[in-house]
């Protein structure tokens, strides 16, 4: 296969196809050597490009990414993503922190999905030392793994609505959401930053309270989901919006190394909980929803359906949580013999996986952190070329990018 | 009478049902929305909010006033004059009962669409002088959406003024006594749609699509400048409802209730029913998502053009029919 980013990508891209500076940039009183200036005036009938800078302060980039917009009038003739407003360098704080201080690092990642990013982290940091979490936790992990799905994918679920220009379903998801950090409140003591998971365990136990607040979401949820789903899949006009827009096939979804809902969406069914199950994930009952369109409907229905699969796991799991210690015995400070591990959870948005190298330290020699929306993101820079401005907007927000995760 | 003292106090009465008109529907707009969103909306000035606008107003009359450097100054400082004052000249018609209203204009309904149609002229003119790109392509949507509807829209109006035989509001309303012209459904729901392409409204607010646009051709207004497009804008979703109430709802009228007995209430209806119709409209605006430009503009030409004209052609030759088969009773 040729080189991934060249797929999907026109002749008319930012650089200069031949010889004449693409219309609407920048042009210098001097022009280059070999370059002539495409014709302007009213003689010559020349339209001119304009590049408009979607972002860093857009409400519709999803934090602060900017892309460069090359645009025909409304069509997007060509789009550039420049990311790293969000920077903070967490691989290399690693390198600076003791085992047990990277997982505040790591829920600063993707702020949206927490556990989901100590979990990887603690995995990768259990192979090392080469410790179990006791069965207890496991269960934990999973179950708190899941109402972060459901919250971050209704963070996700909301904004959609804002894209395509309905307020409502952002409220209504916000509504949900608060009842999911409440729980996670409940049990992690933070509404976030979570540092919950830690290596060999989990931090706390479940709490009374906290279950029975997972019995009436449990209770109320089914119903609040096919709420969600009717309100926004229902609408003849979102249907128009997102159906045929931005289709990422089999071999694109391949080549740009997707995973996640985006990847199950084009067809392929991938998930880090059954392919390499962790935590409880083998003992659970569950199903991939997969999806064969690759249209942005189609990863709207497979994130929908993700959450009602993962009502099903929380239920499983608060019904079937096994006793036992929450935590297995480690030593307060880690000191793991020198080699590496790879941990590899399924975040709300695909495979986040940490690599760790270690020295026998007790930092990190070097961790690596795969962001899987940066991939998610490039895939949905190499859609842009052809559509609509609306339409833009629209892809972006259905790839479900967290700038905090593609900057670390 | 000179010129002057019936001027000066028809101007003023249309700019203060304008200035009055915007503050309620302000409020009205947040506290619909508020509540179609599982929230309040404004609650903290005075009962349940309700002075929130006011001091809103206040806060816009006495912000500071920066003009961009690179604007084309002319055209960005009367740009809202241009949205603002046909906006205001469109309450001249408006029947709010036999007596009251500003002017008796035989060609009423003539002049609403014709004022309103100078609208998307003052949007251009702001979106292309505030040397901004997101404006200008909020200004060009603008105008874009706005011409493609403006002929669906006066086609739609036409079986009405066919059935009444008049172009005078007043005329229009006392025809549909005792049955509300709403009984042409597909002139209805044709000018209901194109107006609210005309005024901007959502599912069809593609000029301040604020997920793609941030605030399209309002982006580099401040202070009053932007009250004055902000103000318009609520202005014509009003005169759109009440062009709605006059020509389908049966105006001022109730069914039945004779002319003497509903004089004395005859604008407090109207106002009722228009407001009911801006209701709908916010309704429809906490709910629905945007379509795309060219899905807008298709929906124009591909469907609603057609449709309306033959839809004239159809009533005419409905009304025509009727008059010959019961000799000119109409």
């Amino acid at each position: 296969m040729s080189d991934p980013r060249e797929i999907g990508r026109p002749s008319g891209s930012l650089a200069a196809p031949d010889g004449i500076l693409p219309a609407g940039t920048y042009e210098p009183e001097v022009l280059p050597a070999g370059l002539t200036r495409a014709p302007v005036g009213v003689n010559a009938l020349a339209t001119e490009h304009l590049i408009v800078n979607m972002g860093p302060q857009h409400p519709s980039t999803h934090g602060v990414l900017r892309v460069l917009i090359e645009l025909d009038g409304e069509e997007v003739k060509a789009g550039e993503a420049s990311v790293g407003y969000l920077h903070r360098g967490i691989e290399k704080l690693a390198e600076s922190r003791r085992y047990s201080a990277v997982g505040t690092l790591m829920d600063r990642g993707d702020y949206i999905s927490g556990i989901h990013n100590e979990m990887a982290f603690a995995l990768a940091a259990e192979k090392l030392i080469d410790v179990e979490a006791p069965r207890r936790a496991n269960w934990l992990r999973s179950l708190m793994a899941e109402i972060n799905r459901i919250a971050s994918h209704l963070v996700w679920y909301g904004p959609m609505g804002l894209d395509t220009g309905a307020m409502g379903p952002f409220l209504y998801a916000m509504r949900d959401r608060e009842v999911l950090l409440d729980i996670l409140e409940d049990v992690t003591g933070q509404r976030m930053m979570f540092n919950y998971v830690r290596p060999g365990g989990v931090l706390a136990d479940i709490t009374p309270a906290a279950e029975k607040k997972i019995r009436v979401f449990l209770e109320t949820f089914d119903q609040y989901l096919d709420e969600h789903i009717e309100i926004l899949a229902g609408n003849e006009i979102f249907q128009a919006r997102m159906r045929g827009i931005g289709v990422i096939d089999r071999e694109r979804a391949v080549g740009f190394a997707l995973t996640g809902a985006n990847l199950r969406a084009s067809g392929l069914s991938f998930d880090v909980r059954k392919d390499r199950p962790y935590a409880a994930y083998s003992e659970l009952d569950f199903s991939i929803p997969v999806a064969q369109e690759g249209d942005c409907f189609a990863r709207f229905m497979v994130r929908m359906e993700e959450m009602r699969q993962s009502v099903r796991m929380i239920r499983q799991c608060i019904d079937g949580l096994p006793e036992g210690e929450f935590t297995a015995k480690v030593p307060k400070v880690l000191r793991p013999p020198a080699g590496e591990a790879y941990g590899a959870v399924e975040s709300p948005r695909g495979e986040l996986g940490v690599h760790l190298i270690s020295d026998g330290s007790d930092t990190p020699y070097r961790m690596r952190y795969r962001p899987p929306a940066l991939y998610a993101l490039q895939v949905g820079e190499s859609l842009l070329p052809g559509v609509l401005l609306a339409d833009a907007v629209v892809i972006l927000g259905s790839t479900d990018i967290v700038l905090g995760e593609i900057d670390r | 009478m000179s010129i002057v003292q019936v001027v000066v106090p028809r101007v003023l009465a249309a700019l203060g049902l304008m200035l009055l008109n915007g503050v309620v529907l302000i409020y009205m707009l947040r506290k619909v929305l508020g509540h179609l969103h599982l929230r309040l909306g404004p609650m903290e000035n005075g009962w349940h909010g309700i002075a929130q606008t006011t001091f809103d107003v206040l806060k816009l009359l006495t912000k500071e006033d920066p003009t961009p450097k690179a604007v084309d100054k002319a055209l960005y400082f009367i740009a809202p004059a241009i949205v603002f004052v046909p906006s205001l000249m469109a309450y001249a018609a408006l029947p709010f009962s036999n007596s009251v209203r500003i002017v008796n204009l035989e060609l009423g309904l003539l002049f609403t669409f014709a004022v309103l149609s100078l609208v998307p002229l003052g949007i251009l003119a702001a979106g292309w002088s505030s040397n901004n790109k997101w404006s200008l392509l909020g200004g060009m949507r603008a105008v874009g959406s706005q011409i493609s509807y403006e002929v669906p829209m006066l086609l739609a109006a036409l079986p009405v003024v066919m059935m009444a035989g008049s172009m005078n509001l007043g005329d229009i309303v006392r025809a549909q006594q005792p049955l509300w012209f709403i009984y042409n459904v597909p002139a209805f729901i044709l000018f209901f749609v194109a107006g609210l392409i005309e005024s901007g409204q959502t599912p069809f607010d593609l000029a301040e699509a604020d997920s793609e646009l941030v605030s399209g051709f309002a982006t580099e207004y401040a202070s009053m400048k932007f009250g004055l497009l902000f103000l318009s804008e609520f202005s014509n979703t009003f005169i759109f409802a009440a062009l709605t109430v006059t020509l389908f709802l049966g105006g001022w009228g109730i069914p039945f209730v004779p002319e003497a007995i509903m004089q004395p209430i005859a604008p407090l209806v109207f106002m009722i029913k228009t407001y009911l119709v801006i209701y709908l409209l916010m309704v429809i605006r906490g709910t629905l998502p945007r379509v795309r430009v060219d899905q807008l503009l298709t929906l124009g030409w591909k469907f609603l053009l057609p449709v309306s004209i033959a839809w004239v052609m159809i009533t005419g030759l409905v009304i025509k029919l009727g008059q010959t088969v019961f000799g000119g009773a109409q």
